[in-house]
């Protein structure tokens, strides 16, 4: 198991949290919620050892992207980097107002 | 409606999250959820292990409503090491029942669901989830005194190990036909006794002796379901609607022992079991 931890600039807050997925085999979980920072700040916990330059290419492309100021939790069971991707917009999905499927607490 | 148009309308229970089931058996908007993915319950010792967490430990604890009436529903997720119980999952399932239980202390009612799908106790943390098993054990004995515990198991992990007796123990137990229900499972059987006794890549095999369809005829479950969300619903709602029997299948001691004295262990397959058990389901 490996903890990696990354900074993101940020130009806007983070509606609500959201949280989508299971740590199942080649899955995993995203808990995405406002950061309370200037910045997006992504904590990883992934059960394979070693892809931390994977892990960067990763989520450099999706911050190109993305700029909400949101904490994003993953906690990793060995997903591909398009599972890791479809999981993570799946969760800015959720956060976005106007969304059912988010976390309104 | 042909073959096609049947399976196109059903909605699969068995390809839903723990998340997802406990949503899909409560009337709809009534869904909340207690101790959730923020409360960042997890587990404290797999991380020592080097296993990676989840921020529920497995389990979904869902309040809501139920055919109009309160319920409380504990979902075991499949996808998440088996869906084996661990410290944390165990006892956020075991403290559900409990607090359904003084519900009734206080005079109010509430419907308990539990919905397994479970290898038993989660190896890495072994004696903590034992005894919390039991724990769960008791509540359901407890709680089933006031209003029947439904379990449902949906597959295709199952229910297993100490997670089958509480199985056994729930007032009612709806399956599919892919889930099963056994004390230890084929891979175990078949590691400790070898391929001679059984074979746990004979999927035809194992299915004919502990799946859904053959534990409902012989009686150890009660109501076989497709695979399909209304489906799992309905039948939960009916065993709510039955109420709570004269006497649980587990009490029922002298009628098990009967049954199982009528058993030849030399000569018995799913088939003879059928034979021997179907028509006296209580």
């Amino acid at each position: 198991m490996e903890n990696i931890r990354y900074e993101y600039p940020a130009a806007r807050p983070v509606a609500r949290r959201a949280h989508v997925g299971v740590v199942g085999s080649g899955d995993l979980e995203v808990l995405l919620s406002p950061s309370g920072t200037q910045h997006a700040e992504v904590v990883i916990r992934t059960s394979v050892d070693g892809y931390g330059h994977v892990w960067k290419s990763v989520l450099d492309r999706f911050f190109s992207r993305y700029d909400g100021a949101a904490k994003i939790e993953l906690n990793d069971f060995g997903a591909t980097p398009g599972v890791v991707m479809l999981r993570l917009a799946e969760a800015v999905e959720a956060s976005e107002p106007g969304n059912a499927q988010g976390d309104r607490r | 409606m042909s073959a096609h148009d049947v399976f196109i309308a059903r909605h699969s229970f068995i390809e839903l999250t723990a998340r997802e089931r406990a949503r899909a058996l409560l009337d709809p908007g009534t869904f909340r959820e207690l101790l959730g993915p923020f409360d960042r319950l997890e587990s404290p010792w797999l991380a020592m292990q080097n296993v990676v967490c989840q921020s529920d430990d497995g389990v979904v604890i869902a309040r809501g409503a139920l055919g109009g009436e309160p319920a409380v529903i504990a979902a075991i997720e499949p996808a998440f090491q088996g869906g084996s119980i661990g410290e944390v999952s165990g006892t956020k399932i075991a403290a559900a029942l409990e607090l359904a239980a003084r519900e009734f202390d206080a005079g109010r009612t509430i419907r308990p669901v539990i919905l397994f799908e479970t290898g038993g106790v989660r190896l890495q943390e072994a004696n903590l989830g034992l005894a919390v098993i039991a724990e769960i054990h008791a509540a359901i004995v407890a709680l089933r005194r006031h209003v029947p515990v439904v379990g449902v198991i949906g597959g295709m992990v199952g229910c297993f190990g100490g997670m089958s007796l509480a199985a056994a123990l729930c007032t009612e137990l709806v399956m599919t036909r892919q889930a099963r229900l056994g004390m230890n499972g084929p891979e175990v059987i078949e590691e400790e006794a070898g391929i001679g006794e059984l074979d746990s890549g004979d999927r035809r095999l194992i299915w004919s002796m502990i799946g859904g369809e053959e534990r409902v005829a012989v009686g150890l479950a009660d109501t076989l379901v497709e695979d399909d969300t209304g489906e799992v619903r309905d039948a939960v709602l009916a065993a709510f609607g039955r109420g709570v029997p004269a006497s649980h299948r587990s009490e029922q001691v002298e009628r098990q022992l009967e049954r199982l004295a009528r058993v030849n262990p030399d000569a018995i397959d799913p088939e003879s079991l059928r034979a021997l058990w179907q028509g006296d389901a209580r």
